[in-house]
């Protein structure tokens, strides 16, 4: 056994003991747990890359391309989180070491889901992902929403763990097995036998794209997405946008890509319906907000949809399109939230209204946020437009035109509210009371910069993470 | 001819942008003569291409090539033949001027402006010298964010309203692009997005699909050029967009489409050419009548002269649809022509704009009493707008009508009546604003200064020298048209 395999997610998890532990016995100075915490990320990030790659516990755990990708994005993620959280922690009267705890725990739980290859492993582990961020959501104990956004996550979470285990429990009554390479070759043989796949099997699939849906804010599954990003301390919104999808996401390929590919003709179809819904009604939602962490809300409910465009190529290309993408996102996503706490750490707004002549207040936050904006439109040379050509190419080598029709209709869509923030900071003059300029702290201004460096370079230099991604779809070839 | 003269030409801008970035705020002269600058070495590298250039061959000269994302099927491919030369040449020249004429213009923001201004340059250059599917593609839109920032900062009217139409409607046109880039990028084995390999392996294509794709790529370019009825975000941008972004707008961008016929359209999918010949040569009928009937109606000069540009590329669209070489000769030339003579137009409205702040037509009068030069540059332009013998304007429209005439029996005699109406407006207006009695209004106004005299004056030539000695560029152009002409019709 070697358990050498492990030892990223042991070292998070004990590093994030080791946070409470600390923050348990100091009585002053609690800031500087936030570098504490980045520096665990840190020496996580090194222990995945040099990690070996292999399998564990007889093929419940793989430590493989796929994992490592997925990984870097969590950890990623994580890093940018909390470094946009460094204010947000000062200003809390207490459990501080607890919300760094907390996260960290968390990416433990994701990067044992990435890692996963067995179903009830991939339960527990996306209990474990999903369990702390109920807790960060509520954060804000004086703030009514926050405690509202924690009990609607919690119930409408735990709602959706019993249909996911639901869904398990009736595949391993049909296959007597809840390993997924297992899973694969007895579906092969019951499919082959059989010609087609019986109500049993449809109704655990549908139950499993259901559980797994809500954690993907899929539409028909996404109506606490809106309320939770509002009323969640924005840190946690911006973590919950892109590393519990991306969680949420390696899950899916795991399962779909690995156990299902061979009744894709049934799944793909319905993954198809659901994108086309999620590109429609998150981009036409969006376009009636006026708070921009509903409005972000909104948008990666639509970006979902692009991103599962890609599942419907049920190949490598379409997995790594799907990879790539996610990776993509994590910048321009991150780098829009982070934007906004640092806006609203200075004016207290989450308005859009209230961006009005940022550009020159803060002409540097304001060009910032342009780009962010208009990355997960897709315009070239951002990295969202070489992630979505990527995405729709995959598309079209399996002849579905009209599905990247809906996505561009939908993208054009959306660039009428992305482009509303640019307006509001560049076309409107600010009031004249207001117009100080926005206090970036440095380790906002870090958070910023490398957000923006990514959204700036992997749209013309993407051969790193594409291969990076390639390599990770290259997975499921076997 | 060993330096990537192309990429210089495209990226110089670039570099332009970033240093004015890197400037302070209140070094405004510095920000100019920088943008100034950094605009001049690409019009100085594009005499040294017309002057490389050999027109006696079709096949693409000044190429760069090399692998950019392999996996993808991307290179990097620039190159530039008959058809990309004059256009360069072009976007060095406005680029050039519209910073020139912007020192006066433009009094806030400058950087910014600038900057944009720089952009914008890049992303036309681009366009133009891409052999790439991908590399277009990018190019084309990068046009799109620095022209929305530049109409809805420091435009006029509805300034927002016209920037954010811009965008959405040339965004929702290049979408469909992209598809059809892709379409084609997985039906041709192997898979390829080189321009150059695709026009040849065209045969391979069935029918259906030619016919298809080229309805996907017609949708990008006809809200481009504009064909109506896909033209209603040119008059709102054009008007409301700063004076220097008009000229760019009419003189470039427009042809961005009409280039995007030539290169790609017509030569990838003949099939689709030649099956939609004739709704393609009805709407530019539509063009160029309805066009000239709006400008009549028109009461803001800027707005006419904006419709005007609507009437004119439809004599560009005329000569493409007819599918001969002197049609498509006629349609370059007025690509040329077109961008030379409205470019100085929105030039020398905006100088009136910017003394009387107005545009009406009405509200003039008698204008050559006060400021004679203004008043003869203005009336030379509209003269060589309406296609008087001499100027550039004459041999483009006598081109396209001489080589559609063979296909398009009906719809030339019935287009000419567009040269009438438009003889008509511009005569009109040129009599309502600068002839008869002065309007003691404008006893202030301040004639035409030497720096604006500057912006106008090599396109003056151009349009003159063209108009008189129109070998020169009809034997640049010739083997690559009658090449896409052969390609067409096999």
């Amino acid at each position: 056994m070697n358990y050498q395999l492990l030892l990223p997610e042991i070292f998070l998890f004990l590093w994030a003991i080791f946070i409470f532990i600390v923050d348990f016995f100091r009585k002053e100075k609690k800031q500087n747990l936030a570098y504490l915490a980045l520096l665990g990320i840190i020496i996580t990030i090194v222990l995945v890359m040099t990690s070996q790659k292999g399998d564990l516990f007889g093929g419940m755990f793989h430590a493989d391309s796929f994992s490592t990708f997925f990984n870097l994005i969590f950890l990623a993620t994580g890093f940018l989180t909390i470094l946009s959280s460094v204010e947000f922690t000062k200003k809390l009267p207490s459990y501080q070491g607890e919300y760094f705890g907390l996260i960290l725990f968390s990416m433990v739980g994701m990067m044992f889901l990435a890692s996963a290859g067995e179903l009830l492993t991939l339960y527990v582990s996306l209990e474990l992902t999903t369990i702390p961020l109920f807790v960060l959501a509520a954060y804000r104990k004086d703030e009514q929403k926050s405690s509202e956004a924690g009990l609607k996550y919690l119930i409408l979470g735990g709602m959706s763990s019993a249909l996911l285990l639901f869904g398990i429990s009736l595949l391993f009554g049909l296959t007597g097995t809840t390993f997924l390479k297992e899973l694969k070759t007895t579906l092969i043989v019951k499919f082959i036998s059989t010609g087609e796949i019986g109500p049993a099997l449809a109704l655990s699939l549908i139950f499993i794209i259901a559980g797994l849906g809500f954690k993907l804010a899929l539409v028909p599954f996404h109506m606490w997405v809106p309320d939770v990003y509002e009323g969640a301390p924005t840190p946690i919104t911006a973590f919950l946008s892109v590393a519990s999808k991306a969680a949420g996401i390696a899950a899916f390929l795991r399962i779909f890509f690995r156990a299902f590919l061979i009744v894709q003709v049934d799944w793909v179809l319905l993954l198809a319906v659901l994108a086309s819904l999620a590109m429609i009604i998150g981009n036409v939602i969006a376009l009636l907000q006026t708070n921009i962490k509903r409005m972000l809300a909104y948008s990666s409910i639509a970006q979902i949809g692009y991103i599962l465009i890609g599942a419907v190529s049920a190949s490598s290309t379409g997995a790594s399109s799907i990879a790539f993408y996610t990776f993509v996102y994590m910048f321009a996503n991150m780098g829009a939230f982070i934007t906004a706490i640092t806006f609203s750490n200075s004016t207290g707004s989450d308005e859009i209204k209230d961006y009005a002549g940022l550009s020159r207040r803060s002409p540097a936050l304001a060009a910032m946020m342009a780009v962010f904006m208009l990355s997960l439109v897709g315009i070239p040379p951002l990295a969202g437009f070489m992630g979505k050509y990527y995405l729709f190419s995959s598309a079209i080598e399996q002849d579905y035109i009209w599905l990247v029709v809906v996505a561009i209709l939908t993208s054009v869509i959306s660039l009428y509210y992305y482009l509303g923030v640019v307006r509001q900071m560049y076309f409107q003059a600010s009031p004249d009371e207001k117009a100080v300029s926005i206090a970036i702290t440095p380790a906002f201004k870090t958070a910023l910069i490398i957000s923006v460096i990514g959204v700036l370079i992997f749209g013309i230099l993407p051969h790193i993470f594409l291969n990076l991604a390639n390599q990770a779809a290259a997975v499921f070839l076997y | 001819m060993n330096f990537p003269i192309l990429s210089l030409m495209t990226f110089i801008p670039l570099l332009g942008m970033v240093v004015i970035l890197l400037t302070k705020k209140e070094q405004e002269n510095l920000v100019r003569y920088l943008a100034a600058l950094f605009s001049f070495i690409p019009l100085v590298l594009s005499f040294i291409l017309l002057s490389q250039y050999r027109g006696s061959t079709s096949q693409i000269q000044f190429v760069e090539k090399f692998d950019w994302i392999p996996s993808l099927g991307i290179t990097y491919y620039m190159g530039a033949d008959g058809l990309s030369v004059p256009m360069l040449f072009l976007t060095a020249l406005l680029g050039f001027l519209s910073v020139i004429y912007s020192f006066g213009d433009i009094k806030e923001r400058i950087k910014q402006y600038f900057a944009f201004l720089l952009l914008l340059e890049v992303g036309m250059m681009g366009v133009f010298a891409a052999l790439d599917f991908f590399l277009f593609y990018i190019f084309w839109e990068i046009v799109l964010v620095p022209m929305y920032f530049l109409i809805g900062v420091w435009g006029h009217g509805r300034k927002e309203y016209s920037a954010i139409k811009f965008f959405l409607y040339t965004l929702f046109g290049s979408l469909f692009m992209l598809v059809g880039i892709l379409a084609l990028y997985f039906n041709v084995e192997p898979h390829t997005l080189n321009m150059m390999v695709l026009i040849e392996k065209a045969p391979m294509l069935t029918r259906g699909f030619q016919l298809l794709v080229f309805s996907a790529f017609y949708i990008a370019f006809a809200v481009k050029v504009p064909v109506f009825p896909f033209h209603t975000w040119l008059p709102d941008a054009h008007v409301d967009a700063p004076t220097a972004v008009s000229v760019i707008l009419a003189g470039i961008l427009l042809k961005m489409g009409t280039y995007g016929f030539l290169r790609i359209s017509y030569p990838m999918f003949p099939q689709g050419a030649i099956y939609f010949a004739l709704p393609i040569g009805i709407l530019a009928l539509i063009n160029i009548v309805y066009g000239a009937l709006v400008c009549m109606a028109q009461k803001d000069l800027k707005k006419m002269i904006a419709y005007s540009s609507v009437s004119h590329m439809g004599y560009c669209m005329l000569g493409i649809a007819a599918i001969t070489v002197t049609g498509i000769s006629g349609c370059v030339f007025q690509m040329v022509s077109h961008g030379l003579i409205t470019g100085a137009l929105f030039l020398l409205v905006g100088m009136l704009y910017e003394r009387a702040h107005t545009r009406e037509i009405q509200a003039f009068g008698g204008l050559w009493i006060k400021i004679p030069v203004y008043s003869g540059l203005m009336l030379l332009f509209c003269l060589g707008s309406l296609g008087l013998p001499g100027m550039s304007g004459f041999i483009s429209e006598f081109m396209v009508f001489i080589g559609s005439f063979p296909s398009f029996k009906i719809i030339v005699p019935l287009a000419v009546i567009g040269v009438v109406i438009t003889a008509a407006y511009f005569l009109r207006t040129i009599q309502a604003m600068f002839l008869g009695t002065f309007n003691t209004k404008w006893e202030g106004l301040t004639e035409i200064s030497a720096r604006e005299i500057f912006t106008v004056v090599p396109l003056a030539i151009l349009m003159i020298g063209i108009g008189i000695f129109p070998s020169p560029l009809a034997n640049m152009i010739k083997a690559t048209i009658e090449n896409i002409v052969h390609l067409v019709t096999g």
